[in-house]
């Protein structure tokens, strides 16, 4: 393994700890971890809401600007003041959950193959989000706005953009203009617009983006955010005088510590450094990765247009076309650019169930790699051979806890590309093949490689997601245990324990037995 | 394995823990630690101006056999040079030299102005500031000089500039 490989395992090992412990404490809808892109939106939701507010008590003028903000956060405290720290607070955490956010995609490996853009519409977020934040430490225009200020104009004067340096601008009290001011204003509104725009690209490939936290995460951060606000209110500095240069600062690291960087190098410096790691994360998907499987396929004469595999895409690679040949239906069609090939709309498509007697079972739509009906015949062969007093039928899937380790004489182990591949029917059809029980396994909601697949199969297996597990289906039969790749100890143990518990049930004796014409024929 | 009810207290306080940890991070790096833009007793002075430079060379009329080779709509009597002169700088502080410099006038065809910003920081107190510049590059020697006596207070900005509304060098 290369460096680079081993420094991304390694990571996303560590990572996966983290978010297992979390997990155990907030649940994993609460799991901050796993929806750090619904965070980031709800910190621009809060710094949009109470910068309306802002905007609204804000007198634009070089001189009114400073005096109305603090008028705000000193007399008002009790709303322009709270709205204005929750502003900030909200802005600082925006920072922290985007970079988290990053570090995270990296590690799962999520910035190549089709994901290539997201991960570049990604990039110029961060650009977007710091223009915002450190246009809004200007509007406020007390010393560390001044310092700010200036320092981006240096930092901006060393491009050949400007015919006029504009750190003339801030060169004598008299050079600033109210009109300059409101220009700055109009920016600190017009960015943070131009951000939302970029974002909805971002999310362009995304079916049913995660961008709003669970209730419970929503409200858990948003009491952090007002007790920090009560507790350490967001106050200014001096007012900004143009003949003095702000000396001791107390700068906001998240923004404004490309500053003290560009003093320690140089605006050149400065330079080279962001747009060097700019260039490196738009390269990074096109460094060596593993070759993307092939894509799913429908079946014409398969589809009857039910649109379940277009709802349950995670990547709206789905299109629902008029059929052509029968008026009024409509026909599945893939987006090859857009596909992930995770196998998840063939676990939808009601046509591949396997109590269908046709011998080759052919779905509406399929994976190459593992064909319904290729898993149809492993499922039958290996349950088939299972020995033992109780027989259990494992699916897994390749992404998560490893399951071919857990075969043996009484284990028959499926792996999937992703346990969104499972048709519902397979669990009931591997119950009435032989299998006293099965346990479903693959990615905790949130690890799932392809955002989904887990959360589909909680559905689909709980009746509440078409399609559904059928009711008749013995429930203390089933088991389903999430495990991520490192878990592989849990998963063993809940493997064990499911086992002890089939014991004490026992076989099923009552079980009713495959009746297709085809299991008959075979089964005599 | 811990109970993921949500109303048993070890999950409450593991939550409060890490809601506390999260506003703790964001608190303390929203304001700390202080940076130093500027040591104490420390001053600056900033040079910057945007100026257009005199012409290269001198205008002269046109003799009439000159403008008889011009196209009947370009014959203006007079003809001047486009390319504006460079702007040279020399500061001295204290006899010291602080800066020399050339300012190109911007342009393909450089007639623009001339630009420059840089900042210097000196100690506060009692100086002798001398400022040369030329903005004419017929002319060999600086044809612009001021020296002042300048006392700067700590962190004090002081402004050289080059403005022909103030007749020239400027200083604020
Ligand atoms: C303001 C900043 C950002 C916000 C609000 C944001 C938000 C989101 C959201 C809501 C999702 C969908 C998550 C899901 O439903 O599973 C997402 C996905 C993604 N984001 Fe961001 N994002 C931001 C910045 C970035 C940055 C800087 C990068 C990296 C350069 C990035 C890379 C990605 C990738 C690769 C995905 C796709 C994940 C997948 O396919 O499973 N994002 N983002
Ligand atoms: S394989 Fe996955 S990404 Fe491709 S069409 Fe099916 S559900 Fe969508
Ligand atoms: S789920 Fe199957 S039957 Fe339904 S639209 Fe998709 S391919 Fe066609």
């Amino acid at each position: 393994m290369s460096v680079f490989a081993s420094f991304r395992q390694g990571g996303l090992v560590l990572l996966q700890r983290i978010e297992a412990f979390f997990d155990a404490i907030f649940g994993s809808a609460g799991n901050p971890w796993r929806h750090l892109g619904a965070l980031a939106f709800y910190f621009i939701w809060i710094i949009l809401a109470t910068g309306i507010y802002l905007f609204i008590v804000l007198d634009t003028g070089v001189e009114d600007i400073f005096t109305s903000i603090n008028y705000y956060t000193h007399e008002q405290w009790w709303l322009g003041g709270i709205l204005r720290s929750l502003h900030r607070y909200a802005a600082d955490g925006l920072v922290l959950v985007m970079l988290l956010h990053l570090v995270r995609e990296f590690f799962y490996g999520r910035y190549y193959g089709f994901r290539w853009f997201s991960w570049i519409t990604g990039v110029p977020l961060i650009w977007l989000v710091y223009a915002s934040g450190i246009g809004g430490y200007w509007l406020v225009w007390d010393q560390l706005g001044q310092f700010s200020a200036i320092a981006s104009m240096e930092w901006f004067d060393w491009l050949p953009i400007f015919s006029d340096p504009a750190t003339r601008n801030f060169l004598t009290p008299g050079a600033l203009t109210d009109r300059f001011f409101s220009l700055l204003v109009f920016l600190h509104i017009g960015i943070p617009l131009i951000l939302l725009l970029a974002l909805w690209v971002h999310l362009q490939r995304i079916a049913q983006a995660d961008v709003f936290p669970s209730r419970t995460l929503a409200l858990g951060t948003l009491a952090t955010l007002l007790v920090l606000t009560l507790v350490k209110p967001t106050l200014s500095h001096g007012r900004a005088d143009l003949l003095l240069v702000p000396t001791v600062l107390d700068i906001d690291w998240f923004y404004l510590f490309i500053h003290p960087l560009m003093y320690l190098t140089s605006p050149a410096g400065l330079w080279a450094i962001a747009t060097g790691l700019t260039l490196l994360l738009l390269l990074l998907p096109l460094l060596p990765h593993p070759q993307q499987e092939p894509i799913a396929v429908v079946s014409p004469p398969n589809c009857n247009g039910c649109r379940r595999c277009f709802d349950d895409c995670p990547y709206g690679a789905i299109t629902m076309l008029p059929h052509p040949h029968k008026p009024g239906h409509q026909l599945a069609s893939v987006i090859p650019e857009l596909c992930a090939s995770c196998g998840i709309c063939a676990g939808a498509c009601p046509s591949s169930t396997p109590f269908r007697s046709i011998e080759q079972l052919v779905t509406g739509i399929d994976m190459p790699r593992q064909p319904v009906n290729a898993l149809r015949e492993e499922m039958e062969r290996k349950i088939t051979a299972l020995a033992g007093p109780v027989k259990i039928a494992v699916f897994g899937c390749e992404c998560a806890a490893d399951v071919r380790h857990l075969g043996s004489a009484d284990t028959a182990v499926l792996n999937l590309m992703c346990t969104g591949l499972l048709p519902p029917s397979f669990v009931e059809y591997a119950l009435r093949s032989g299998a006293d029980g099965v346990l479903v396994t693959g990615c905790r909601e949130g690890s799932c490689a392809y955002r989904l697949g887990t959360r589909w199969t909680e559905q689909r297996l709980s009746g509440q997601r078409e399609p559904h597990l059928r009711p008749t289906v013995p429930v203390d039969r089933l088991r389903v245990a999430w495990a991520d790749s490192h878990e592989m100890s849990c998963l063993k143990a809940s493997l064990d324990d499911f086992r002890e518990y089939l014991q004490t049930l026992g076989a099923d004796e009552h079980r009713s037995r495959a009746y297709t014409p085809r299991r008959i024929a075979q089964n005599g | 394995m811990v109970s993921k009810s949500p109303y048993n207290p070890l999950v409450l306080a593991g939550q409060a823990l890490f809601y506390g940890l999260f506003a703790v991070i964001i608190a303390y790096f929203s304001t700390a630690p202080k940076y130093t833009h500027l040591e104490p007793e420390i001053s600056l002075i900033k040079l910057s101006f945007s100026y257009h430079g005199e012409p290269v060379g001198e205008c002269h009329k046109r003799t009439p056999e000159e403008l008889a080779k011009l196209a009947p709509n370009m014959r203006a009597p007079i003809s001047c040079p486009r390319e504006r002169s460079p702007i040279k700088v020399k500061i001295d502080l204290d006899s010291q030299p602080l800066f020399e410099g050339v300012a190109p006038p911007a342009g393909l065809s450089k007639d623009g102005t001339s630009t420059l910003y840089k900042r210097f920081e000196v100690p506060s107190g009692e100086h002798m500031l001398s400022v040369k510049m030329n903005d004419n590059a017929r002319i060999k020697d600086y044809n612009m000089v001021r020296e002042e006596k300048v006392t700067l207070k700590p962190a004090q900005i002081l402004v050289i500039d080059l403005r022909r509304d103030h007749g020239g060098i400027f200083i604020e």
